[in-house]
């Protein structure tokens, strides 16, 4: 049971985080540089403009979900399994997510690194 | 890309290590939390280890939001893959965690492989991006 808990907290991690991370990566990009931003126009205005982005509040409350399900994960599995698993399989489903929702080009050499850390993965579930 | 944008990477990796081992530390204090006692999450910010870790996950978060606001999600994702090798060493070595030799090669595939990304010309234009990536990207092919 314990495992299935762990496991089953993982998803909801892998699910929630990848969402929110396309959230806020569009978001972002809708932000624009932070840095020249900042430099620009000041920080009240870095502020501003990330808060009057709507995408943003959506990629946050996918964050907090995944937040809670990685508490959730923590308080049954190991640190050393529940952070790397959920961790590179998030990142295996944004290869997929940015690919498809943000349009970045993930070519051979990033689907060949998702296959490695699938296998880290597997190899960590023993 | 900057001396200071490799800066933010690396607080991207540094902090999400320490924020989540500091979670583990205080999750393992209250034990494990069952589905008829969801409400112990909620509970659980209070615990002063797990308040430490809320406040280094926001350092995290805004060094995160700060490099994705410059580049690629495909990008900024292999950049932590430091962190889950600090989190490995903070587990064996402040929890004492045992860490079975292939969780050990698990870890290593897993750092190969986002560091096999991170060291690959990063295509993060694609026709449909904006001016700001555009320039981002360009940054960092160089």
């Amino acid at each position: 049971m314990k495992e299935l808990y762990t496991w089953a907290a993982i998803g909801l991690i892998v699910i929630a985080s990848s969402a929110g991370d396309v959230l806020l990566s569009r978001a972002m990009k809708q932000v624009g540089d932070v840095s020249e931003l900042w430099k620009d126009h000041g920080l009240f205005k870095v502020v501003e403009r990330i808060l009057s982005t709507p995408t943003f509040f959506l990629g946050l409350i996918a964050m907090g979900g995944a937040f809670y399900s990685l508490l959730f994960a923590l308080s049954w599995g190991d640190l050393s399994l529940v952070v790397p698993a959920s961790a590179s399989l998030t990142f295996v489903a944004n290869a997929f997510a940015a690919r498809i929702f943000l349009h970045e080009r993930v070519g051979r050499r990033r689907l060949l690194a998702a296959l490695l850390v699938a296998g880290g993965v597997a190899l960590m579930a023993i | 890309m900057t001396y200071r944008k490799y800066l933010v990477l690396a607080g991207v990796a540094a902090f999400s290590a320490a924020g989540d081992s500091l979670l583990a530390r205080g999750m393992k204090d209250l034990g494990g939390i069952s589905l008829d006692h969801l409400s112990s999450l909620i509970v659980a910010i209070l615990n002063p280890w797990v308040a430490c870790g809320i406040l280094l996950l926001l350092a995290f978060f805004a060094s995160y939001m700060s490099a994705l606001s410059w580049a690629d999600l495909t990008y900024v994702l292999p950049a932590s893959s430091l962190g889950y090798v600090l989190v490995a060493l903070a587990a064996r070595f402040l929890f004492h965690e045992a860490i079975s030799p292939a969780r050990w090669l698990g870890i290593a595939l897993i750092t190969a492989g986002v560091g096999f990304v991170a060291a690959g010309p990063s295509h993060t234009t694609s026709d449909k991006r904006s001016k700001t990536s555009g320039i981002a990207s360009q940054e960092a092919q160089s």
